[in-house]
Order: structure tokens, then sequence, then C-alpha cells
């Protein structure tokens, strides 16, 4: 391991494995969080170093010692030796992101995100060529109401990003998940459900850290021309998250 | 000579716009073609399907003649390849599917800008618009799919050249992408 990597860290420094290569962690960290610290990438969604994980995309479940672990959610422990690179973990992301997919409206010509989309690099890296499953196609709508943020709620895939940045980094409380299971919507809370009426603003966290293009800042849009987006360059394990281009896209 | 491989393409509710890519491997059409030939496609204007090995279909389904076409590929050819966008999940025109087929009429055809005599064509010629675009795959089986908005000219060059090669199906990452 490097020697540098491990003097940054600080605390109790530990080792284990990912895919056979050794890396620190300091105690109490996640898989996640150390492997991204060591610059390993793990595909992930719902992940942002910034705010409690959440869990909930599965994308970035790991194998150990026989089981399916969340790998931001589940600390590191001395000497685990973790699996993430393999065929049957990429072909079970494959599987999640093509879920997504159909579950959504993502019609990827058309959409101002396109090629700084997180979701978008994840299939990319994961090897999605399509989703083969059914399409939902479900009826959902956009809302422009807010003269600086616009939300297309067809692109959304209720990974709370939004919702912990809101509470943990604003201190407000913008936005929430309504409903369950297959019902289970995005919602403003503000009296008349619009972005307008909410008390978002633009230099908020929570309009800057959605990984797909549900949540836009408006009048940025094709600043940066489709061909030239961070992923159009790079794959994701190199280029890193989406948050991390925010301000530039 | 005789042992080239056949080929068929076609449009369904696309643009074109994946012909045309296809077009852009440029002067290796030439080097193709001594191991290619076509049958149906707009490239020869060639009417008729035969029996074909490859098939290379772009454009969702959203007729009843779009329905007939994929159906007469899907028997004739033995591989089908969803190419594009809007073969894969229905792409631009699958944004109709949010509205309701009248809707989508009523304001094309009575409400539109510039509308002067307003009524829903209804000629016995024109293919009956299904309610809904669907993605290839959802009608009849794909065996292939080649992502893009277009799929790019390289992508149609390695995937032709690994498949008639016999060799597994491997894009590069700048190769895939969905726009
Ligand atoms: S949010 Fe991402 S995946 Fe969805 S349409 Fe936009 S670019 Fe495509
Ligand atoms: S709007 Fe974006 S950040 Fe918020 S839940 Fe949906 S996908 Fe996640
Ligand atoms: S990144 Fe771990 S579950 Fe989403």
């Amino acid at each position: 391991m490097n020697l540098k990597a491990a003097a940054r860290l600080g605390g109790r420094i530990g080792h284990f494995s990912i895919d056979g290569v050794r890396l620190p962690f300091r105690e109490g960290q996640t898989i996640m969080a150390a492997a991204m610290e060591a610059g390993v990438y793990i595909p992930h969604l719902c992940y942002n170093p910034e705010f409690t994980p959440h869990g909930s995309c599965r994308l970035c479940v790991v194998r150990s010692n026989g089981r399916h672990l969340a790998a931001c959610t589940t600390p590191a422990a001395e000497g685990l030796e973790v699996e993430s690179h393999t065929d049957e973990l990429q072909e079970q992301r494959r599987e999640l992101l093509q879920m997504l997919f159909v579950e959504g409206n993502h019609v990827c010509p058309a959409c101002e995100k396109s090629g700084a989309c997180q979701l978008q690099a994840v299939a990319y890296y994961c090897g999605m060529l399509a989703p083969e499953l059914t399409y939902f196609y479900p009826q959902r709508t956009v809302d422009a109401s807010h003269p600086d943020i616009a939300i297309d709620y067809n692109r959304c895939i209720l990974c709370e990003l939004c919702v912990r940045a809101s509470r943990e980094a604003d201190g407000k409380n913008v936005f929430s998940i309504a409903d369950r299971g297959i019902h289970a919507h995005l919602q403003i809370n503000s009296s008349t459900g619009k972005l307008r009426d909410s008390d978002l603003e633009v230099t908020d966290k929570a309009a800057h850290v959605c990984p797909t293009g549900a949540i836009l800042p408006r009048n940025l849009g094709y600043n940066i021309p489709i061909g030239k987006r961070p992923y159009d360059q790079k794959p994701i394990s190199l280029a890193g998250d989406v948050a991390d281009h925010e301000e530039s896209s | 000579m005789s042992q080239r491989i056949r080929i068929a393409t076609t449009s369904l509710a696309g643009c074109f716009g994946c012909h045309m890519s296809f077009l852009d491997i440029d002067e290796r059409l030439i080097e193709l073609s001594e191991k290619i030939e076509f049958d149906r496609t707009p490239l020869t204007d060639i009417k008729t399907l035969g029996h074909c090995d490859i098939g290379l279909i772009e454009g969702g389904m959203g007729n009843t003649e779009n329905y007939e076409l994929l159906r007469e590929f899907r028997e004739k050819c033995d591989i089908l390849v969803s190419m594009g966008a809007c073969a894969i999940n229905g792409g631009i025109p699958a944004m109709r599917n949010s509205f309701t087929l009248k809707e989508c009429l009523e304001t094309a055809y009575v409400e539109g800008v510039g509308v002067t005599d307003p009524q829903i064509p209804g000629d016995p010629e024109i293919p009956l618009p299904l309610n809904k675009i669907h993605p290839l795959h959802e009608v009849v089986k794909i065996d292939y799919f080649l992502p893009g908005c277009p799929p790019p000219a390289e992508m149609f060059w390695t995937f032709l050249n690994q498949l008639l090669n016999g060799q597994p199906i491997e894009f590069t990452y700048s190769q895939i992408h969905y726009d």
C-alpha cells in the first residue's frame, strides 16, 4: 500500500482488499469511503461522500465471504477480502441499471444532462448496451416554475441525494419521497408542491447533487457541448462523480 | 461471391439517421461489399424481403405497418439487430407516450399552428398509428443492440466485423453512448 495515502488518512489504520488490491482504511470507514479515498472505483449512484449513506440504489453491492454487501453502508474491516469487478456483479449491476432506465423516461438524445449524467456514465462503465425489459413509460411532469432551477421528474431515480443535501447541508427541507414501492415519487415540500413556492435557491447544495438530469440549474444547459462532456471523454472510474463536475456543466 | 452475407435494413419510427451513420464508414463500404450483399434496404431501394443473415432495424414500432414489417424481418432474418435509441427505447417519438393518441393527433392536425383545413387524416392508405411507440424487443426477439442516436459509424464497423469473423461482440468505451 501507498504510504502517503496512509499518512493522509490519520486515525487507526487497517487494511483490506478489493479485487486483490490492498487498501488502507481508517477505523469506522465504509468500504466505499475507503475505496474512494484510495482511488479505487466501485459503481454507485446514491452515494456521495458528503452525505449520510443511503444504501438504496444497490449499484455498489460487492461480495465478501460469500455474502453480498452494499459497499456504501458496510464498514471496512481488517483483512476483509472484497470482490467488486467480477462478471457476476457487473451483470447484476447491468440488471439494476436496466430497471432504473425502464422505470423512468430517459430520452438521452433529448436530455440536457447527457454526457454529464451519472446514471448514464455508470451504465456505460458497466457495459449496458440497452435496457432489455418492458418500459413503464410512466406519466410524469416537469416543474419549470422556479426561475433558476428546473425539475424533470421523468429522470428521477429516487436516490434521495437532493433530500439529504437539503436537510444536511442547506438546513432546509425542500424535498421528500412520498408514497411507497412503485408509487414512490419525489415531492417538493411547499404549499403548492411547486418548486417556485419552496425555499430552494440556486446556491443551495441540493440544487447541485442530482446524479441525473432530474434537477437542473437553468440557463447553463449546453454551455459545454454534447461530445465534450466529462463522460464523453473518459469513463466515470477516471472522470469521477457528477457532483465533482456539477459547477462546470 | 455466392457466400456473401445477406443483410436487410429498414427504418420504422426512425429518422434514417442510423442509416446515415452506417454510411459514415465511408470507403470501408467497398471492403465490406466483398463480404456482404444487401437485400431489402433503403440503400438499394429493393422493396421485397428475402431470407437474410442479418436484419438491422432503426426506429421503434409506432404503427400497424411497422408491426407487420417488424414481424416479417424477424421471420426472415437469422440475426435481428435493434439499431439506435428509437429501436431500443422508442427514442424521441416515444415522448408521445405521455399523451393519448387523440391528444397527439389533435395537436398536430386540428389545433396546430398554421393548420388551415383541420381534420385528422383517415385515408385507408395511411397506416394506423398505435396508442404508444414500442421498443422492438417488446414485440420480437432481438439478438443484438447497438445504442446511440445514432450509433457511431465505428460501432457498425466493429459490430459487423466481429460478427462476420465469429468473434464475441465487444465495443470500446468511446463507441458506447446513448445520445
Ligand atoms: S438523466 Fe441521464 S440517463 Fe436520463 S435521459 Fe438524461 S442523460 Fe439519459
Ligand atoms: S431528483 Fe435527483 S437527487 Fe433527487 S432523488 Fe431524484 S435523482 Fe436523486
Ligand atoms: S451507492 Fe451504495 S447503495 Fe447506492
